[in-house]
């Protein structure tokens, strides 16, 4: 139970910072929505949906990689990782507490980019959305993780990408899988083993990224 | 409490800390002096388990609910207040009475009026105060301040000296400083570094 607490306060520290100093979210926005703008106008006349569905995953990936760019900015700024290294909590709850935060903010950022998809390209089916739900919780758990890693390097805005992308490709290839596919359900089982197997493996080894 | 033998720390091939012998019994103070660049920080980081040394053997003889750590910067969230700050640690340190402790500690350093301030609207010496009442939150066994006087006004040196003098023999301290003067009075042990 204590556990929990842990995270859910570690969780509400990090939407309350974020209310405050809305450094993140509104980026978020801005750039998931511009993006799509600029794939409506790029994209030729009856370059289909499927076409659109994959670019819908491109403005996805990088929107998240937006939100984790960001994400231990608050810890980074006062030293305040190493305050919350130094408590006895479980330190893998710092990392639940970060994944569910950046969740909700790419959660918050679908809410607007989802519907003005769905306005601007093709429709999106229950497969699709629970392709995006589960492709979300695989972005944002190895995504913390690798946010973490490259916070502890001097050149973090090139260092998390070269980190995240690679992993991304499969919850790629996932999200694709389930809008298109007739066979939707198989990719969304693809999708949920990677999270997890990524989620599991994330949780086990952020005590090692963030300990000498 | 806390047992070192030839502890070094490396980054590279830079060295950070010349290796360094330490035997500090339990409710000792022992002051830590050099010159900036000697390894004080690095030492204190080591200390607090932040670091692992690159040679040696540290046994410190308490685990981490047991250790307060002041660094250099202050450890505490731009975005949230005072009493958020502390309430975040306090839960995550299992303090009991936490609403309690939080404020008598406010009260004590002189924030109780400031509590729900941001700490981005702080000053460096309030933020200061703020990471010392963090540092002392959950009573900490072993002390282990890095520049504890940095950025505090008189008032403020006072209130620590006062913190300190009721603390002294009942906690064990690790503290380093460039100005040992004010703290010369409550050292049992001396360590100069560089």
């Amino acid at each position: 139970m204590s556990y929990l607490a842990d995270v859910a306060a570690l969780t509400r520290k990090d939407l309350r910072v974020e209310l405050r100093a809305r450094d993140t979210l509104p980026a978020m926005l801005l750039f998931v929505l511009s993006t799509l703008v600029v794939f409506h106008f790029a994209l030729p006349e009856g370059a289909g949906d499927d076409a659109a569905y994959g670019l819908l995953w491109v403005a996805i990936v990088f929107t998240a990689l937006l939100g984790l760019a960001r994400a231990w900015v608050p810890e980074q700024e006062h030293g305040v990782l190493d305050g919350l290294v130094l408590a006895p909590c479980d330190r893998s709850a710092i990392w639940l507490g970060k994944t569910l935060a950046t969740l909700a903010f790419l959660l918050a950022a679908q809410v607007v980019a989802l519907p003005a998809f769905v306005l601007f390209f093709a429709p999106l089916d229950a497969t699709a959305l629970a392709g995006v739900l589960l492709a979300n919780v695989g972005i944002c758990a190895v995504g913390s993780l690798m946010a973490a890693m490259a916070a502890a390097g001097r050149a973090r805005e090139l260092l998390l990408p070269l980190l995240l992308l690679p992993l991304a490709i499969p919850l790629v290839v996932g999200g694709v899988g389930a809008a298109i596919s007739p066979d939707g359900g198989r990719f969304l089982l693809f999708l949920a083993l990677y999270d997890a197997v990524f989620a599991v493996l994330s949780w086990a080894s952020f005590e090692y990224v963030v300990t000498e | 409490m806390i047992r070192a033998r030839g502890i070094e720390k490396r980054y590279g091939r830079r060295r950070a800390l010349a290796p360094v012998d330490l035997d500090v019994p339990r409710d000792a103070f022992l002051l830590v002096t050099g010159a900036n660049g000697s390894g004080k920080t690095t030492l204190l980081r080591l200390l607090a388990g932040l670091a692992a040394p690159t040679r040696g053997s540290l046994d410190v003889g308490v685990d981490r609910a047991r250790l307060g750590f002041l660094a250099h910067e202050p450890l505490v969230y731009r975005e949230l207040t005072g009493v958020e700050n502390l309430e975040l640690f306090g839960r995550l340190y299992r303090v009991p009475e936490r609403r309690e402790r939080i404020g008598m500690l406010l009260e004590r350093f002189g924030l109780w009026e400031a509590r729900n301030e941001r700490v981005s609207a702080f000053s460096r010496g309030m933020t200061q105060r703020l990471a010392l009442c963090r540092a002392l939150l959950h009573g900490p066994e072993l002390l282990v301040l890095d520049e504890p006087y940095t950025a505090l006004d008189e008032q403020g040196a006072d209130l620590l000296d006062r913190a300190l003098d009721e603390l002294v023999g009942t906690r064990t301290f690790v503290v380093s400083t460039h100005e040992p003067k004010r703290l010369e009075r409550l050292a049992t042990a001396r360590l100069a570094l560089g």
